[in-house]
């Protein structure tokens, strides 16, 4: 069905190619941009290199070219230094001395671009939203093939931003993560981050023509943030942002094609489609980023939640198997076991009105092989009885330790050790026990059962 | 009239504690910064609240105030939840909270403490510009009235603080760090402000993280370390036994369980 | 260069139409825009000293999509694609989308605000540039009037829009204003507030609201990208002026306005010149002037202040080299060193020999000064106590950084000389009570200034 509203030609070939440069080159700086946390220093500057652009292209009379990235590093330092002087020495804040920078250099570049589209061949929509469709038309004879001039400059300022980063990178990494180590180390920091300015200003140039200098920031720190939830280490980050860049510049492609047909219209702005995938992309990682990822806290919370259940049922258990065979009789049962019933009734039972969450619960311990049922109760197994008792162990030391040590009431005693035995590994307990002098009874007298073997 | 009903009803609550907290629990992340707080402070006393950092001295004020999340438990200011008593209560934040650039001189800063009894909407006048004057004035701060707050010391900072505390015309303050980095002026001036105020019968809360001169300043303290170590007169409460099990000790083996209560999530 | 395709007396005839507001549709435009100056201004300022200026840009950019689907919503239902109230209600729920989105990720995730107002504002607004895309290839469709919500422009303003924008702007106004008292309190100490019962979240809400209200009414006079402008620039540059707030208030409305009156009529003297930008360029303007000759903070105030400093500085050290030049060589034989007293001079800190003389001459027109007939210098009595006034806080300041700072001795000189200089009386009379026994004998200095190159 896709493959019918698509109609591939080799305009679309060198369209994506240009888009997937344009994209890994983006992700590959903005993944700095990102790491540095001055992410809207990428957005500042790709709207204050705009009247750079548009000199360069009255002048010259070219979109893209040499005097067009050179004027673009020159703006992009322009740009950084003015926010950073205006931020340190008039204590304006930093955010909005970015909005003063960049909005009145964009308004500038606007009036110029305005001003020349008169006389020469310049459109405001193609350099604020891209024309990547124009790119194939623009064809350079390179040893003896046609290829767009777009991509060959993209290519060259990817080859040059790729030389830089491998170059310096343990420099970046260091600058990037810990500045302060960095200057100690004696890297210059401030040189680097003009080095990344530079960099972003000519790869936002370089990409304008293919996504425009707004929809750049979308290449310049969506890819970044998506690596910065999936991945820790600076050289994986770099592989992840780079590579949803290119599957996005791709796909971005492919939908602006193709989706529209859907819906009964033709095709759209395969800039803003790319920008779009990346949002998605971006919504997907967040909910599937390991460890913080939406999904991940959501089975990690059913965990705890589970955890923390199954250890009250075992120690209940636990209580109740100690009563049946010491001299205590609260409950008259026999060796320990408890129906469902009894342990919703149990006073203080976490259980009381929540008969279908223990039934669960008691349903995935049976599984778990924690419990057998008998004769209509449930009865710890022998390593469900373990449990327990590390369970009863670390809630009655918590009681001592509380009454030891900051005369809680008697009666709160038991509030508090019921949250912490559920954090308490063997060895807290071992030191707890040794810290309390090995006590053999809690402060209500009841004996702490030795550490299961 | 108003001053007669005022004077009754503080006589009232003479007899109730200044502050009553049950079970006061606060978590961030599901940590627990603050555990199971009792407290019962009677009122007309100064106190201090100490303990090392991270102990939760800020956050017990903020949690008695409402301004943190998460908050579980009972806080009553004489005898009454804290919502219904707001206008009984005066906070001087710490210095550090707020932008010290924000164009604004000393007097208008005093007269925020007014805020709440002008009211919405109305304007501040003139009589409330007198009131905030006289506040400096206590606090010796009177000939930098109109001064920017970005040309004042830390220690002149430090006092129209107070002062805008002082015109709020509480019957409990609570002072998040008054003395932090101020200079000795500014220290006798804390002191003499504390002292007045303990004169009027009013209760006064300070967090405070200098051992030497809790016995100068306070005649009650609250020892805290995420828990009440200790709360009584200082004489009473104030020893090496309380002071061992609020700065060290076992407490490391609480920390570590609520290390991995923060980890589990 | 572009002028020049113009009779001259044609564009000043244009000129004077339209700054004297001669024709219908410039009032009408220029109503709408000022209205619009001056609501930015006013909100631009609480938004400022809110630190969240950047969300507006975020809000702004987040605004296209619902604009657009908006149009194209209309154009379905057969309805008028250009009614400004319903796009500008568009424009309302994707910007506030956009907002809860930023925060949904600054909350929920590990990436900081900044990234998210990135990936929203770009994300957004590439969604937006989608649906223009599908608007550009429909037929029949008059998309030409949705770009001026990219850019800015004000041709196509209706009465009717300006009167949406004036009475909006207006209500906006009016709610700062009536909630001066409220803001200022919230946005200067928001602890103190919530401790004093105020609703804090909701005030904050409310200014953020009354942002976004800025931010949709001037979406279409002066478009997306620039509409963060009207909101910062006016209370940027007004920064400069004031440090009272309510006069801030006014200079940045003002500011809002005359910004928005100049950009308009150079927009509508000038061919191909979108108002938006040219708005953005006023108000710009006004603040390259602010920051250069601002009364507070201003680049060059700070200049002269620092450099009348430094010569204050210069003089002092000065002072207190040639005192101490005297406490060690005395005052009577000092005939006897003059080429002394020079070389000592020189050592004493590598000053430059220009800016010595200098130094020295400025002491001499002060009067503090003497240059002998036997070619050397001396105090004269006014001098000499000066020099003893300021020799004395030097030394204090030493000693007390010594007793209390624990710094060590090589490193007080270059401690002392900061701050010394600016020692109050306040400050000098609390260090003599700090350290009594140099109650009024000149303390010894640890190293008097000629013996600072032996120190290792």
């Amino acid at each position: 069905m896709i493959w019918s509203a698509l109609m591939w030609t080799s305009l679309d070939t060198w369209i994506v190619l240009a888009a997937v440069l344009a994209g890994v080159t983006c992700g590959l700086i903005g993944s700095f941009l990102v790491l540095k946390k001055i992410s809207m220093m990428g957005d500042a500057i790709s709207h204050a290199v705009l009247p750079g652009i548009a000199l360069a292209f009255l002048l010259t009379g070219s979109r893209s070219g040499l005097p067009l990235l050179i004027g673009a590093g020159l703006v992009g330092i322009l740009t950084s230094v003015l926010v950073q002087v205006l931020h340190q020495h008039t204590r304006l804040e930093e955010g909005a001395s970015m909005g003063v920078v960049f909005t009145v250099l964009f308004a500038l570049g606007l009036i110029m671009i305005e001003q020349a589209a008169r006389n020469v061949d310049i459109h405001p929509e193609h350099v604020l939203f891209g024309a990547v469709e124009l790119v194939p038309l623009r064809m350079v004879e390179l040893w003896g093939f046609d290829i767009p001039q777009g991509v060959i400059v993209l290519s060259g300022v990817l080859l040059f931003n790729l030389i830089l980063v491998l170059v310096f990178f343990k420099e970046f990494r260091l600058v990037t993560f810990d500045p302060a180590l960095a200057t100690t180390l004696g890297i210059p920091a401030t040189a680097l981050h003009y080095v990344l300015m530079i960099m972003v200003s000519i790869t936002t140039v370089a990409a304008f023509e293919v996504v425009g200098s707004v929809l750049v920031v979308a290449m310049l720190i969506v890819p970044g943030s998506i690596a910065w939830l999936l991945t820790q280490r600076l050289s994986s980050f770099l592989l992840v942002s780079t590579g949803v860049a290119g599957v996005s510049a791709v796909l971005g492609h492919v939908a602006a094609i193709t989706i529209p047909g859907f819906f009964g219209y033709t095709d759209t702005s395969t800039a803003g489609s790319m920008a779009v995938v990346l949002g998605v992309f971006f919504f997907l990682a967040m909910v599937i980023a390991p460890d913080q990822g939406l999904f991940a806290r959501l089975v990690k919370k059913i965990n705890r939640g589970f955890a923390v259940h199954t250890q009250d049922v075992l120690g209940l258990l636990a209580r109740s198997a100690e009563r049946s065979t010491g001299s205590e009789d609260v409950l008259p049962l026999a060796d320990g076991g408890l129906s469902a019933r009894n342990l919703a009734a149990i006073q203080g039972s976490p259980f009381a009105g929540r008969r279908f969450l223990l039934f669960i619960v008691l349903r995935c311990m049976q599984f778990g092989k924690l419990l057998v049922f008998r004769e209509g109760r449930y009865k710890a197994t022998e390593q469900g009885l373990r449990r327990g008792q590390e369970v009863l162990r670390s809630h009655r030391l918590w009681e001592t330790y509380f009454h030891d040590d900051c005369q809680v009431d008697p009666k709160e005693l038991h509030y508090q050790a019921d949250v912490l035995e559920h954090y308490t590994d063997a060895k807290l307990r071992k030191d707890l026990a040794s810290g309390l002098d090995e006590p053999i009874n809690d402060p209500q007298g009841r004996p702490i059962p030795d550490e299961p073997e | 009239m108003e001053n007669q009903s005022q004077k009754n009803q503080s006589s009232q609550e003479k007899s109730l504690p200044a502050l009553h907290i049950r079970d006061l629990t606060v978590a961030y992340q599901r940590k627990p910064v603050l555990w199971d707080v009792d407290l019962d402070v009677p009122a007309g006393v100064v106190a201090g609240i100490v303990g090392p950092n991270g102990a939760g001295k800020s956050t017990l004020i903020k949690a008695i105030l409402n301004l943190v999340n998460h908050t579980t438990g009972k806080v009553e200011i004489f005898g009454k939840p804290y919502r219904l008593q707001r206008q009984l209560v005066g906070y001087v934040p710490q210095r550090e909270s707020v932008d010290w650039d924000y164009p604004i001189n000393a007097v208008e800063l005093v007269a925020m403490g007014l805020y709440r009894q002008i009211g919405w909407f109305r304007p501040v006048g003139s009589k409330h510009r007198e009131l905030a004057l006289k506040a400096l004035e206590e606090v010796g701060m009177a000939d930098y009235a109109h001064r920017q707050i970005s040309r004042l010391s830390g220690g002149q900072q430090q006092r129209i603080f107070l002062a805008r505390a002082l015109v709020q015309n509480a019957q409990v303050y609570f002072m998040d760090e008054p003395f932090a980095g101020v200079d000795a002026a500014t220290e006798k001036a804390i002191m003499a402000i504390l002292q007045r105020l303990r004169e009027q019968g009013k209760t006064v809360f300070v967090v405070h993280h200098d051992l030497e001169t809790v016995r100068e300043y306070f005649d009650y303290l609250i020892m805290l370390n995420m828990r009440v170590v200790a709360a009584g007169a200082v004489q009473s409460v104030f020893t090496p036994e309380n002071l061992r099990r609020t700065y060290g000790g076992r407490l490391t083996l609480l920390d570590r369980a609520v290390d991995a209560m923060g980890r589990r999530l | 260069m572009w002028l020049g395709n113009y009779d001259s007396s044609q564009v000043l005839h244009r000129l004077i139409r339209v700054l004297t507001l001669g024709d219908y549709n410039t009032r009408v435009v220029m109503f709408g825009t000022v209205m619009l100056g001056l609501a930015g201004g006013v909100v631009g300022v609480f938004l400022l000293l809110r630190k969240r200026s950047l969300l507006a840009d975020a809000v702004g950019h987040a605004a296209l999509p619902g604009v657009a689907a908006t149009f194209i919503i209309l154009m379905q239902l057969g309805g008028n694609p250009r009614s400004l109230p319903l796009l500008m209600l568009g424009a309302l729920v994707s910007g506030l989308l956009g907002m809860g989105c930023v925060l949904f990720i600054t909350r929920t995730t590990r990436l900081t605000q900044d990234a998210a107002l990135g990936i929203i504002l770009s994300v957004f607004f590439g969604f937006g540039i989608v649906l223009l895309g599908i608007i550009q290839r429909m037929r029949g469709a008059p998309a030409a009037g949705l770009n001026s919500f990219i850019y800015g422009r004000t041709a196509s303003m209706l009465l009717s829009d300006a009167v949406l924008i004036g009475t909006a702007a207006l209500v906006i106004i009016g709610l700062t204003l009536l909630l001066f008292k409220e803001f200022r309190l919230f946005t200067f100490d928001s602890p103190f507030a919530a401790g004093d019962g105020w609703p804090v979240t909701f005030l904050d809400a409310l200014l953020m609201a009354l942002a976004v209200g800025v931010t949709i009414i001037g979406l279409q006079a002066v478009g997306i990208i620039l509409i963060i402008a009207i909101l910062v620039i006016p209370p940027a540059a007004a920064r400069f002026w004031t440090n009272k707030l309510g006069l801030l208030v006014f200079l940045s409305a003002m500011f809002g306005a005359l910004g928005s009156y100049l950009g308009t009529s150079i927009s509508a003297i000038l061919p191909r010149m979108p108002a938006g930008a040219a708005i953005v360029v006023s108000q710009g303007a006004f603040f390259l002037v602010s920051l250069l000759f601002g009364s507070e903070r201003g680049l060059i105030q700070e200049l002269i202040a620092r450099n009348r400093q430094k010569r204050k500085i210069l003089r002092q050290n000065l002072l207190r080299a040639l005192y101490e030049f005297e406490e060690q060589y005395g005052t009577g034989n000092i005939g006897a060193n003059q080429e002394g007293q020079w070389d000592y001079l020189n050592d004493a800190r590598q000053w430059q020999r220009g800016s010595l003389y200098r130094g020295l001459k400025s002491l001499k027109k002060q009067g503090r000064v003497l240059f002998t007939p036997r070619g050397y210098w001396k105090l004269t009595p006014s001098g000499r106590s000066e020099a003893a006034r300021v020799t004395r806080n030097h030394r204090l300041w030493e000693v007390y950084l010594l007793e209390f700072a624990a710094i060590a001795p090589a490193h007080v000189d270059q401690g002392a000389d900061q701050i010394e200089h600016v020692l109050g009386d306040e400050m000098v009379a609390e260090l003599e009570k700090l350290l009594p026994r140099f109650g009024t004998p000149l303390p010894e200095s640890f190293h008097p200034l000629g013996s600072l190159e032996e120190k290792p």
